[in-house]
């Protein structure tokens, strides 16, 4: 694909987005089995397939999607560190739902008024994103407005995540937008449903120190390691498997 | 899960498909409320594109036939072929029917 050759800005951004999407599924698909209630179940592995059909069109983009998922080392993944971070309790799923498909939306309503391939897929999977948010949401309200337990947990989720929200306002290479303008739009919205949920916006720095924006550099946290170990052992014990 | 947890109701999905006139019962799930109740019935019944319109309907507020009246409810219906439209001979020269 022309635009998208390594060391070019088309594939820097479709790197990361690719890379923000597929790790991003392999999480939620760890719920599989484990999800609390079987509805909600296939609804984080719909989220899940969504967003790995977005990685494998933005990943096939920058080249092989196979060898690009299942062959790179863990410093070559140019995902934020928010989507690597651990399932832990149902209320750190959706916080980081939350945030992430929130910046999601916005970005890719952005990039769908742009031109090249990342617009055309942007514009397609904007629509899915939206549906993300609202799951998001919906649970945000019910968990934060529900019951004393629902609200302290869902409160501690969103001031645990809160740090590695300041990486998903970094520029990404090759994509022209005003990430100042996505960043105050991503706050409003989040602060609205945070608010109706009767939560509280968390106050701490949206980075640490030794995480500032670190993922699209390749520095991952320490979970990521296992998550890729998970993701690619069978591909790489069985190099060419298929079905 | 918790023996405290408190079982979510029942809800019956009613999906109109893209052709469909009508929305028919596709079958049920279980749902906090009734807005969660739509997003799951979104994600079961939903999601190959089968459908354009959802319902979802409480399944405690469906009142239905039981079994046991089955007989006097039904049967009578067999044996009354008059019912039918196909009983009755069309007299020749009857115009727009």
């Amino acid at each position: 694909m022309s635009g998208a050759r390594p060391g070019n800005p088309g594939h820097h951004a479709a790197l990361a987005l690719g890379d923000d999407a597929l790790i991003l599924a392999q999480r939620l698909g760890e719920w599989s089995g484990h999800a609390p209630e079987l509805e909600e179940e296939v609804a984080l592995a719909n989220i899940a397939l969504d967003l790995l059909g977005q990685a494998r069109a933005l990943l096939s983009l920058c080249g092989d999607e196979d060898e690009l998922a299942f062959r790179r080392e863990e410093r070559a993944f140019r995902n934020v560190q928010l989507v690597e971070r651990p399932n832990g309790d149902f209320a750190h799923t959706i916080a980081r739902q939350l945030y992430f498909s929130t910046w999601q939306e916005l970005l890719y309503g952005r990039l769908a008024g742009g031109t090249g391939p990342i617009a055309a897929l942007a514009a397609k999977a904007v629509k899915e994103c939206a549906y993300h948010r609202d799951h998001a949401e919906q649970w945000t309200l019910r968990l934060g407005d529900g019951t004393e337990e629902s609200h302290r947990r869902m409160q501690a989720a969103l001031d645990a995540l809160w740090r590695y929200t300041g990486e998903l306002w970094q520029p990404v290479e090759g994509l022209d937008v005003d990430w100042d303008a996505l960043e105050s739009a991503w706050r409003a919205g989040v602060t609205g449903v945070v608010t109706r949920a009767t939560l509280g916006v968390p106050e701490g720095p949206q980075s640490s120190p030794w995480a500032a924006g670190a993922g699209r550099q390749g520095v991952h946290t320490e979970p990521f390691g296992r998550l890729l170990a998970e993701m690619q052992h069978l591909h790489r014990s069985h190099p060419g498997a298929s079905w | 899960m918790s023996e405290s947890r408190t079982d979510w109701p029942l809800w019956e999905v009613f999906v109109r498909g893209r052709r469909g006139l009508s929305h028919t019962h596709a079958g049920s799930l279980h749902a906090p409320d009734a807005t969660m109740a739509l997003r799951n019935a979104r994600d079961l019944y939903t999601r190959r594109g089968e459908g354009v319109s959802l319902w979802v309907v409480p399944s405690t507020q469906i009142t239905a036939s039981s079994p046991d009246e089955k007989d006097p409810f039904f049967e009578p219906a067999a044996d009354k072929p008059y019912r039918h439209p196909t009983f009755y001979e069309v007299p020749e020269g009857v115009q727009n029917l």
